[in-house]
């Protein structure tokens, strides 16, 4: 009961200073946080990479391993992406099995991965119909500011962008590097009094209704999209939403991929 | 929703290979309260799709800690029968429709006037019986109506339908054929009244203009099914409001 009464006045403080055209950091409606991107920080891993932004903080690991492909695709690889929301990383977070917010992080991510094309999964194939390498990406979240979207799908296309086919390990020969064809890039927006803010963090995601992540490739198509939250967005919004998402993916692919 | 290797030809002259045009529905069927012990029901067909919706509540909400002191909680459990697919679904709920259940109940939430009743719960549950592809629109459609029929206030009905593009056209209401082989999916759901768009989804490739344009085919077709959400609830209540010519 407590914490609800703190929430609201937390949400009617969001509204009163966006109503006044301010954000509660400072930023303004179009400005991310301060975005770093660390590669290679796990040495056990195939690929990974440690995304802040502002002080969200995401790790994203990458691992292969042969096994089965699929029997209508028996010349591909597999990817299979999987988000933790891990207790240390917010209050909110419980241990436990993977609740509907990391299950939808997890398959918005792995969409906008698939929907651009960027890993060539032929490339993945080891022996047709018998073994291929599944890529196992597995989002970390270390420390919940909001926008985890962006940052795990950030996090995943600059850890596959660098990863090492372990071959060796398995015994196998070939190619040990994979570059990726596309660099999808997830932004998220909400609606809050009427305006559409960029990167909303903790507690302007919990005072807006309804947000928007956009994943764009490099040539300004859309891979994939997510409404999120018990809200509704009007069509220009939406529109708006999109634009502002395909601008802002160029930004960040340009400065961090 | 893996997609299929072979190149198959999507759009023959102008059609589609069921014969619709890009921006025809899949004939739809209404039938509202066709469950007895559910408090609201709807049975949706769109096309192949045959989904069940019943609404229970609002009623107590279990677990307690998990109530809202100033509003009913929505819970909405999708579910597909295991014969409903090709191969076999396995049954209990997989990642696939942990994530549907959340973002239809997000489509139907801002419709729901939960604010009158605090500390409930209204537990809506979808069954896919058979499925070509649009289950969840389907689902949505259905348990919209099935709110309706439960007597819970709204403050409308939400409408719900996808898009897609294949062979390079953006097509509405995607079969399963045509959703395998294509180019995009793009689920859609929206409100009436205010074309609010509650449930936006894409996956696939699609330029600015064909998402714009996708979008607006979209809301169009939701238009067309609210009409027949209402006519089907007006054909119900009608019926058992019937008190003849006149006569005591």
């Amino acid at each position: 009961m407590g914490l609800e009464i703190v929430d609201d006045i937390r949400k009617d403080y969001v509204h009163d200073l966006i109503g006044s055209g301010k954000r509660v950091d400072g930023r303004g409606f179009r400005e991310y946080r301060e975005i770093s991107v660390e590669r290679d920080v796990i040495k056990r891993a195939e690929g990974s990479a440690r995304v802040k932004i502002g002080n969200t903080d995401v790790l994203v690991g990458i691992k292969l391993e042969p096994g089965e492909p699929f029997p209508d695709a028996p010349d591909e690889g597999v990817i299979i992406t999987n988000a933790e929301f891990v207790p240390l990383a917010s209050p909110e977070f419980e241990s436990g099995p993977p609740d509907e917010n990391s299950v939808q992080l997890a398959r918005v991510v792995d969409r906008g991965i698939r929907g651009s094309e960027a890993i060539d999964l032929e490339k993945l194939c080891i022996e047709e119909g018998e073994k291929v390498w599944i890529v196992f990406i597995d989002i970390h979240i270390l420390d919940n500011d909001g926008n985890l979207v962006d940052a795990a799908a950030l996090g995943a296309i600059a850890s596959l962008m660098n990863i090492r086919i372990p071959n060796e390990r398995y015994d196998l020969t070939g190619e040990n590097t994979l570059p990726m064809r596309d660099t999808p890039v997830a932004v998220t927006t909400v609606e809050i009094e009427g305006n559409i803010l960029v990167d909303p963090n903790f507690n302007e995601e919990n005072a807006a209704t309804s947000r928007l992540t956009v994943i764009s490739n490099a040539d300004g198509t859309i891979s994939a999209m997510q409404k999120s939250g018990s809200g509704g967005l009007k069509e220009e919004e939406i529109v708006e939403m999109v634009e502002i998402g395909i601008e802002k993916a160029g930004e960040i692919r340009e400065k961090f991929l | 929703m893996k997609e299929g290797k072979e190149k198959i030809e999507l759009i023959k002259e102008g059609k589609r290979l069921d014969g619709r045009g890009f921006d025809e529905l899949r004939p739809i069927k209404i039938e509202v309260g066709v469950l007895k012990r559910a408090d609201g029901s709807c049975y949706f067909e769109l096309g192949d799709n045959k989904v069940i919706a019943a609404v229970y509540g609002p009623r107590e909400m279990h677990p307690r800690h998990a109530q809202d002191a100033k509003m009913a909680v929505v819970k909405f459990r999708y579910n597909m029968a295991p014969f409903s697919v090709d191969d076999r679904k396995r049954p209990g709920p997989d990642r696939r429709s942990v994530e549907i259940s959340k973002v239809s109940r997000e489509a139907l939430d801002p419709v729901i006037m939960r604010e009158y009743y605090p500390k409930t719960a209204i537990d809506v549950y979808v069954e896919i019986l058979q499925s070509d592809a649009g289950t969840r629109t389907a689902g949505i459609n259905a348990a919209s109506v099935a709110l309706a029929d439960a007597g819970i206030p709204m403050k409308d009905l939400v409408s719900s339908i996808a898009v897609g593009k294949i062979g390079g056209e953006v097509v509405l209401d995607l079969n399963a054929m045509e959703d395998n082989h294509g180019e995009a999916d793009m689920p859609v759901a929206m409100v009436s009244r205010t074309n609010t768009i509650t449930l936006l989804q894409m996956d696939g490739r699609l330029e600015k203009e064909e998402f714009e344009r996708g979008l607006k085919l979209a809301m169009r077709a939701c238009h067309q099914i609210y009409e027949l959400q209402r006519t089907a609830l007006i054909d119900r209540y009608s019926e058992s409001v019937d008190v003849g010519e006149g006569e005591a």
